[in-house]
């Protein structure tokens, strides 16, 4: 598989939200508006980036019967220092999404991409493999935030464009789960082939 | 290959994972104590200087107690006369604590006032952000004016669709003014 390949199967052919149907939890619940998406898949590209690398580099070393926790050790020290980064030095993005950042380490991309991809392959690749499936989430987070942004708030990326409320349910939960699954069905039949 | 699953390689695994990752925790932890210090610092100065009118220093937190619960607040001076106060007041909403930060001046009128964490419902409730509407009409409230919702015989008007929110809102800027209130009370 060429590098490249690595980078885009992550968008379309194993994209995390819609074809692999990995991490519901923060898609569901921080997809409020299109910028919440935006950070959101950030903060876990950031995380899948490093832990693929740290565990495929570690991999080699660890006994078979404790790599489950190891591997839960060093991604949740990533989610730890994304934390504490994110609260001294982007204090708005942490407000709005604090909860839900420590919530990556139970993310099943990451531990998913760490058993499936990167005990087995090199550093550099794993990299890749990280950027590729953490920018497919964050591509996937960024659509159905703007979504329910310009249904249920009337506005997109925070500009509002049209006057007036919006249909509530739509920045609720029952509109995530309506444009999860809408924007699943179009993305499996006109998009994976 | 994989080494092998032996108690004593198990062992020396974990341990030694841990000590780094801790010792990565402990670095990234003594690199942000002080930025995050700053962060939060400056998030308080912000609030507190948009309920408040301009002009004056600002003194340091302040504890008063009022109805059994103790109370954060700021005074707002201006040479040795306390100018306005900033209260932070907290109530119970709809999904979970309403906490506000509210400008009062000595006489118990409100200045002005400004949501700090809020766990309202998106599209209802948290609406109490940012109704301009809403926020603006307990301006001036307070000494004559009862801080209470219309339907509970005050003088506001509550979101529509959002009674719970606005009246724990409502109780979070009544609860400052009358701490306001009992301080001028003790002096």
């Amino acid at each position: 598989m060429s590098k490249w390949s690595l980078v885009t199967k992550g968008f379309v052919k194993d994209n995390p939200t819609f074809v692999l149907v990995l991490g519901m939890c923060p898609t569901l619940a921080t997809t409020t508006s299109a910028i919440n998406g935006l950070e959101m898949g950030l903060a876990t590209l950031f995380v899948l980036v490093l832990s693929n690398m740290a565990i495929s580099a570690l991999a080699p070393l660890v006994p078979d019967k404790v790599h489950i926790p190891v591997y839960i050790v060093v991604i949740a020290t990533f989610v730890t220092v994304l934390q504490l980064l994110m609260q001294a030095y982007m204090p708005a993005a942490y407000a709005t999404l604090g909860l839900f950042i420590p919530l990556i380490v139970v993310n099943c991309i990451v531990l998913g991409r760490a058993e499936a991809f990167a005990n087995k392959n090199t550093v550099i690749d794993s990299a890749l493999d990280g950027l590729g499936v953490g920018l497919g989430f964050t591509l996937s987070l960024t659509v159905i935030g703007l979504v329910r942004e310009i249904l249920g708030s009337g506005s997109a990326f925070g500009f509002k464009f049209i006057p007036g409320d919006g249909i509530l349910a739509f920045v609720m939960a029952p509109g995530a789960f309506l444009v999860l699954g809408y924007l699943m069905v179009l993305f499996n039949k006109y998009l994976k082939k | 290959m994989a080494t092998q699953s032996t108690l004593k390689n198990m062992l020396l695994c974990l341990t030694l994972v841990c000590l780094v990752c801790a010792a990565i925790l402990g670095g990234a932890y003594a690199m942000t104590y002080k930025p995050i210090q700053q962060a939060n610092d400056n998030i308080l100065k912000a609030s507190i200087g948009a309920v408040l009118p301009e002009g004056g220093t600002i003194s340091d937190q302040k504890t008063a107690s009022f109805g059994g619960r103790n109370y954060t607040y700021y005074e707002q001076l201006s040479g040795d006369a306390v100018k306005a106060y900033a209260v932070k007041s907290s109530t119970t909403g709809f999904g979970g604590t309403l906490e506000l930060m509210v400008g009062v001046l000595p006489d118990g009128t409100v200045n002005s006032t400004r949501v700090l964490s809020h766990s309202e419902t998106p599209g209802l409730g948290a609406k109490c952000q940012t109704d301009a509407k809403f926020i603006d009409q307990f301006k001036g409230l307070g000494p004559d004016k009862l801080v209470k919702l219309r339907a509970d015989g005050g003088d506001v008007d509550a979101i529509t669709a959002s009674t719970i929110t606005s009246r724990a809102y409502t109780l979070a800027v009544s609860n400052a003014v009358e701490v306001v209130k009992s301080l001028k009370k003790e002096n």
